[in-house]
């Protein structure tokens, strides 16, 4: 048994199922994401653990406890939401020690545990200030040291990040594993940033219409994508439809060009996917397929150069590394490409 | 040529306003043939009805405002959080009192209330106070309820409950360290306006019996010339002060400095 098992959830608003049958088990320290888009059943899922919704069926257990018999302030489980929720007639020090009062910590505890959050989190010297004189990073921070100070068994982050600009974002989520794996406390991370889930996580869960699509590292999940949701919502793919010639060998036909994967195939059709880092300008070792196109879009991304070439029918996406002596190929010219075949991946349903 | 206009319209408009007051002022400061003189003031301070009535009526004002902050509060927060569709109706129930006059809620309460009634509350002082509380509280149901819904609306109440419960606070715990400070200014707005209503009401006290400075405004001025005028402009400026109040509390409370 996991120390938070999540067994058969769902959850339905009237007719509409928004999450179905979701089993999941949590590791003590680890750090999970649900990764989806909106509507997915995340943010449901992430709230039914939290107590604010009530599960239509299945069962919570945190170290073995039921769950849905306690109310959410019964459940020692800390929570961080997207609008930093700071209670702002309160000060940060205030905030933070808001959860050690209501429990009934004596004071010289309190302004103990607060000033050590607030040493975690590099804001010692805020204590005194109000949730609206800080920077929505700095509220975002305060509001994870005033959900940790009471030493919650399980954290929750829903899309903590999402109301930041990109730079404080991409600081902040840093900070935020950092200080986990510091008290290795175990987390659930709701997001729709598919970067954020692979840069923080041990695991991801990828939501899709309130099922788990697909639960694993964040390797797995890129590298292996178990249906075509999966595939095309996390990272860039480029999908192709092929003739299976070979089911044994793995060899196949994709808009004329054969390629043998070296692995068994399904009889018929099948979908491959290639993502763009896959895939080489002219002529790589290793990278024994070669086709031909032509360039029909170039996006400059500053250190990558993404390119999409017309092969057949398919339209496939590669990367290339800007060269500041070199310009990228123009849209319209001729270009070979290369892939190795075993980098093909088979895509389910 | 506009503005002009615009200074004519507002000039217009103050002297609407202000010159029944400078009137009242001044007749209230004629009492003495000749001369202004703080007579009817001191006239009306001296008479110990002044001082009865008065401080009984700052009393139930207190007591209505602490009465009307328990029921408001709760029942506009748990509408905001939990019955979001039935705000529509809540606010027409509360806005009724602005339709009903005061009379007919007095005689519904001497008829349901009276002591060959079930429920006998006039039949003993402390009855009749408490119902007397109970018509200030919806003679000020509308201004309450309303201060205290927009105050609410200027904050997340969902989140804010959520991450206090995530905390470990209970429902009195949220109303009373989350919720009920950050709408403070709201209440206390609400809680001056009904100061203001409770100091000159009369309807429900007169026809309750009850020794409240409004029957006392109105026999003064039954009987007398320049002390009712002196007691009007007392009234003024109890009301103007509690509207200096809300200002001030508005002005001095820290954590709604970022909104302004």
């Amino acid at each position: 048994m996991a120390f938070l098992d999540i067994e058969h959830l769902e959850k339905s608003y009237g007719p509409t199922k928004v999450v179905k049958d979701f089993n999941l088990g949590v590791e003590k320290g680890e750090f999970v994401s649900f990764l989806g888009p909106s509507g997915c059943g995340k943010t449901t899922t992430l709230r039914m653990v939290a107590g604010f919704e009530t599960p239509s069926q299945g069962a919570i257990l945190i170290d073995g406890k039921d769950m849905l018999r306690l109310r959410p302030n019964q459940r020692n489980i800390g929570m961080v939401f997207q609008s930093y929720a700071l209670f702002p007639n309160l000060t940060v020090a205030q905030n933070v020690a808001f959860g050690l009062r209501v429990a009934g910590a004596d004071k010289g505890m309190v302004a103990e545990r607060v000033a050590e959050m607030l040493e975690t989190i590099g804001l010692p010297d805020l204590g005194n200030r109000y949730p609206f004189q800080l920077s929505g990073g700095q509220q975002q921070r305060v509001a994870l040291a005033r959900a940790l100070a009471v030493r919650p068994k399980v954290l929750l982050l829903d899309e903590p990040l999402s109301a930041l600009d990109a730079k404080i974002r991409v600081s902040l989520r840093g900070e935020i594993r950092a200080i986990q794996q510091k008290l290795g406390i175990t987390t659930i991370y709701v997001t729709h940033d598919q970067e954020e889930a692979l840069s923080m996580s041990d695991r991801i869960v990828v939501m899709h219409q309130g099922i788990a699509d697909q639960v694993g590292t964040p390797f797995e999940i890129y590298n292996r994508p178990a249906t075509r949701f999966v595939a095309n919502f996390v990272g860039t793919l480029t999908l192709l439809e092929a003739e299976v010639l070979d089911p044994a060998s793995g060899r196949v036909s994709i808009g004329g060009t054969e390629a043998t994967l070296g692995r068994a195939l399904p009889k018929g059709s099948v979908t491959l996917a290639v993502r763009p880092e896959m895939v080489s300008l002219g002529t790589a070792p290793g990278r024994e397929t070669e086709v031909t196109g032509r360039i029909v879009d170039v996006d400059f991304l500053g250190s990558v150069i993404r390119l999409r070439a017309q092969i057949g029918d398919a339209v496939l996406a590669f990367d290339t590394f800007n060269d500041s002596h070199a310009n990228p190929p123009k849209v319209g010219s001729e270009v070979t490409l290369s892939l190795a075949a075993r980098d093909l991946l088979l895509i389910g349903e | 040529m506009k503005r002009l206009f615009a200074w004519l319209m507002l000039a217009f408009g103050m002297a609407y306003f202000i010159l029944p007051l400078v009137g009242l002022t001044e007749f209230s400061l004629s009492m003495r043939r000749g001369e202004y003189s703080f007579d009817a003031y001191r006239a009306v301070l001296a008479d110990p009805r002044f001082r009865d009535t008065f401080s009984y009526s700052v009393v139930m004002a207190l007591v209505t405002i602490a009465f009307g902050i328990l029921l408001v509060v709760p029942t506009a927060y748990w509408v905001r959080l939990k019955l979001p569709g039935l705000r529509p109706y809540v606010e027409f129930v509360t806005l009724l009192p602005l339709v009903i006059p005061a009379i007919v809620i007095v005689f519904g309460y001497i008829r349901l209330y009276n002591t060959s009634s079930w429920l006998p509350l006039t039949g003993t002082t402390t009855g009749t106070n408490l119902l007397l509380m109970f018509g200030y509280a919806t003679l000020s149901l509308p201004y309450m309820y309303r201060a205290v819904d927009t105050g609410l609306r200027t904050i997340d109440v969902a989140t804010l409950t959520e991450a206090a419960q995530s905390l470990g606070a209970g429902w009195v715990t949220i109303l009373a360290r989350v919720i009920l400070p950050n709408v403070l200014v709201a209440v206390l707005s609400g809680a001056f306006l009904t100061f203001a209503i409770v100091i000159g009401e009369f309807t429900l006290a007169a026809l309750l019996n009850r020794p409240a400075f409004g029957p006392y405004l109105q026999l003064m001025g039954a009987n007398r010339a320049y002390e009712p005028m002196a007691l009007a402009v007392i009234a003024f400026g109890i009301t103007w002060a509690c509207m200096g109040l809300i200002q001030l509390v508005t002005r001095f409370s820290k954590h709604t400095k970022a909104a302004r």
